[in-house]
């Protein structure tokens, strides 16, 4: 018998081939793949700026260049045929492991507790539920501490419905949302890229699994150190710039790694990003993304750039459906 | 109306298990008894406004005041939505939360008053105003913890709510919603096998209930940085709650303190902890951090001029002449008066014994002069650190701009004016960054004047200023 192992928190798990409980109609059925992998990021400003039916405050337009980012990403995706979109959001933040939405239909109105004035969003959206407890299962199995959320009273965090609204403002499509697991916190930001990176690998390899077409979100900003004033008209535009000069330059690194396909490397520096850019990617989204993209030496494509109250965000999207095997 | 007064503290655990599932386990147990004899004192105080800390309600934007009247939803935690919900329909001080907010505002702090529909109240306060005020009799008030807020901001924000308190004659209760050792168990735990998370977490909890129990808040309040380091995983929001406790308590280091109980939440140290204002009669300070009064920090990031910081500091000066210094440097001197000295009310206060010019036969000797404001003591283009010492940004234009006001206004009480000055002495803290922009507004005043000029690059001024200039002017009568 052989065996595979997975060390995390202070656990050895060791899984028998046979109780990998493979789905015996995955020989049977089409091999589900991702067929896009994104950064979006989820400020609320961006949904206020769109002024959509749900949000109840209005607003004169701004930071542009994001939505239209978002714009083009809408586009591009538009064209690709997909099931799901699975994203893993940082402010659904859990400290007792990973939870995923576990009812099928979320209805309520979700109001950001930094930024009121600005969101206040009612929504409706639909989780696949089948898929999210494939990947809790699998997760579960490979030592991750998982927990399925199943309390139809609970509020689905802005973060999610911000980047769920600005991907799909038509929410047609159902979601598996993941939330974002503090372990850089409580251990490092070294065991919290182990444990999402295992997450990532997870969640690519369950959705082959399904069989379904998925395209995966990690909802982050780059840098991420937050102007601690605001306008006294949010969307004033002649005051958005990024923090600091440091933060640039470390979202340019960043961003040239996305763009020439290293990710690799992203991987190998995040620990010094997420400490000197202050990086949003510390809640595990990008690591996931990485890993579940399996690490693509291949360039994205970046469809926006811009700053919202002084933090770096990144619209991109890692077209795999373009360098799989056999596609031209 | 005045003379009002905290007339009680008390800290209380974040996590909903006392209030869902108290039952399952018997620590989680002895907390519910504990919230349950707080609510039992505070129902039997005079207490008519409650006045809640939460450290799981984080801000950015300054700090963030709940003034809806009647927030009503139904709480789920984000890690124990298994325990259940919670219900709640508050009877929140909406009043007291705009005055506060007002006085916020005057003490140099960002703040604003949250009132919206659906607004979600986080955890903390949801718990602890469901078990401490279970019937709603006493109104409330809740305030979020700034993720960027340092001690002086948090202590300052403190120090306007005393004022409201004080000035409206309330009798209120401050409470702090945290954990003490944070670190809870990252996985599924039986409820029966909750203990604390470590043994140095317990025993740094141990070392702040000791403290508390012999009413040094104060104490426990100066060592938040080490807590935090020692016991504390960072999250969100660090240990500031002291900080804010302890300002709303006078820094005081005397106080009755009782632990009601000490148990694990899932990890986490959980204490129930009264504090009444009695004294017990001991309490010396054993550390002395400063006590600040207004905040002069950062907030102008969005514009380094910001007009908005000039209407602050406009406001403060209004509420209290005798601005605190301490923070920008040392304390002001009424110029000296010696025959020949020409002085200005124009112009800022020394730092010292000597006046702000003299005259001697022709000619006029200035003072060092830097750019604060005579009345506010405020730096156009900002302070180069904060009280902490921390670096700011700060305009070097705006600073250089306002020296040669300062310049002028001193000239002119002398009967001269800046056409006659003969020689300048510029000292500089930072050459390298701000040579070029004091130059450009040099070329554009003195330099069309014409005088002699040496500038220097030195360490420090006794203010935090970035440019002084040392300036002789001619003087006809």
């Amino acid at each position: 018998m052989s065996l595979s192992l997975g060390v995390f928190n202070s656990k050895i798990i060791a899984l028998a081939e046979s109780d990998k409980d493979p789905n015996p109609l995955r020989h049977d059925m089409a091999k589900g793949k991702i067929v896009a992998g994104c950064i979006a990021p989820h400020p609320p400003h961006l949904v206020y700026a769109e002024n959509p039916d749900q949000n109840e405050p209005t607003s004169e337009g701004g930071w542009e260049q994001l939505r239209w980012g978002y714009e083009r990403l809408r586009e591009s995706l538009s064209e690709i045929e997909h099931d799901v979109i699975v994203i893993l959001s940082p402010h659904w933040q859990t400290y007792v492991g990973t939870h995923f939405l576990g009812l099928e239909n979320f209805q309520s109105l979700s109001v950001d507790p930094v930024f009121p004035n600005l969101f206040r969003y009612h929504y409706d959206l639909n989780i696949d539920v089948e898929l999210a407890k494939q990947i809790h299962d699998n997760a579960e199995k490979a030592g991750l501490a998982v927990k399925m959320m199943e309390n139809p009273d609970f509020r689905v965090d802005y973060g999610t419905i911000t980047t769920g609204h600005l991907f799909n403002p038509k929410w047609d499509k159902p979601l598996v949302v993941i939330s974002s697991n503090r372990s850089t916190d409580y251990y490092s930001a070294e065991v919290m890229q182990e444990m999402m990176i295992e997450l990532g690998r997870i969640t690519r390899e369950t959705i082959e699994e399904s069989g379904k077409k998925a395209v995966i979100l990690a909802s982050n900003s780059l840098s991420h150190r937050h102007f601690t004033t605001e306008s006294e008209i949010p969307e004033d535009m002649s005051k958005e710039h990024i923090a600091s000069h440091a933060m640039h330059l470390w979202d340019m690194r960043i961003i040239d790694y996305i763009r020439s396909g290293q990710t690799q490397r992203i991987l190998d520096e995040m620990p010094e990003f997420i400490e000197q850019a202050i990086a949003e990617s510390d809640g595990g989204g990008l690591s996931w993304l990485i890993s579940a993209l399996d690490t693509p030496d291949y360039p994205a494509i970046l469809h926006g750039y811009g700053t919202i109250i002084g933090t770096g965000n990144a619209v991109v999207e890692w077209p795999c459906y373009k360098h799989e095997e056999g596609s031209q | 109306m005045s003379d009002g007064e905290i007339i009680g503290s008390y800290i209380v655990p974040v996590h909903p298990h006392t209030y869902l599932v108290p039952e399952k386990n018997p620590g989680w147990t002895k907390l519910r008894e504990a919230f349950d004899e707080a609510a039992l004192r505070i129902k039997n105080s005079e207490a008519d406004l409650l006045i809640i800390y939460s450290t799981t309600w984080p801000s950015i934007i300054g700090h963030q005041i709940q003034a809806d009247p009647n927030p009503e939803w139904v709480m789920v935690d984000h890690d124990f939505h298994d325990l259940g919900s919670i219900p709640y329909s508050f009877n929140i001080d909406s009043e007291f939360a705009n005055a506060w907010n007002e006085a916020n505002h005057m003490r140099g702090l960002k703040s604003r008053t949250i009132n919206y529909y659906g607004f979600p109240i986080d955890v903390g306060s949801v718990v602890a105003l469901k078990l401490l005020n279970p019937d709603n009799a006493i109104p409330a008030v809740i305030v979020s913890s700034n993720v960027y807020a340092n001690r002086s901001e948090t202590s300052v924000m403190a120090k306007a709510c005393l004022d409201v308190v004080r000035n409206t004659g309330r009798k209120a209760i401050a409470i702090t919603a945290m954990s003490l050792s944070n670190r809870m168990f990252t996985e599924n735990i039986d409820p029966a096998d909750d203990k604390i998370h470590s043994l140095k977490d317990d025993e740094w909890n141990c070392k702040i209930l000791e403290l508390m129990e012999k009413g040094r808040l104060e104490d426990v309040g100066q060592l938040s940085r080490t807590i935090q380091k020692q016991i504390r995983v960072r999250k969100v929001v660090a240990f500031k709650p002291m900080w804010w406790l302890s300002a709303m308590n006078d820094n005081r280091n005397d106080l009755t303190g009782e632990v009601l109980a000490y148990e694990a939440i899932h990890g986490a140290g959980a204490a129930v902890i009264h504090l009444d204002p009695a004294s017990c009669g001991t309490g010396d300070k054993e550390y002395d951090e400063d006590d600040v009064e207004y905040f002069y920090g950062d907030r102008s990031v969005l514009d380094s001029n910001d007009s908005e910081t000039t209407t602050i500091d406009e406001e403060v000066e209004e509420i209290d002449e005798t601005i605190s210094t301490e923070e920008n440097g040392p304390a002001l001197w009424e110029p000296t008066t010696a025959d020949g000295s020409v002085n200005s009310d124009s112009a800022p206060k020394p730092v010292g014994a000597y006046p702000h010019a003299r005259r001697v036969g022709d000619l006029l000797y200035l003072s060092g002069v830097g750019p604060r404001q005579a009345l506010t003591n405020s730096i156009p283009g900002g302070p180069i650190h904060d009280e902490d010492g921390e670096p700011l940004d700060y305009d070097i234009k705006a600073q250089t701009q306002a020296v040669i006001d300062n310049i002028a206004s001193i000239l002119e009480e002398a009967g001269s004016s800046l056409d006659q000055i003969i020689d300048v002495t510029t000292f500089l803290v930072d050459m390298k960054r701000d040579f070029q922009g004091y130059n450009e507004v040099w070329a554009e005043t003195l330099g069309k004047i014409g005088p002699t000029r040496t500038t220097l690059a030195i360490r420090a001024l006794p203010t935090p200023i970035a440019v002084e200039m040392k300036v002789i002017a001619q003087f006809f009568d």
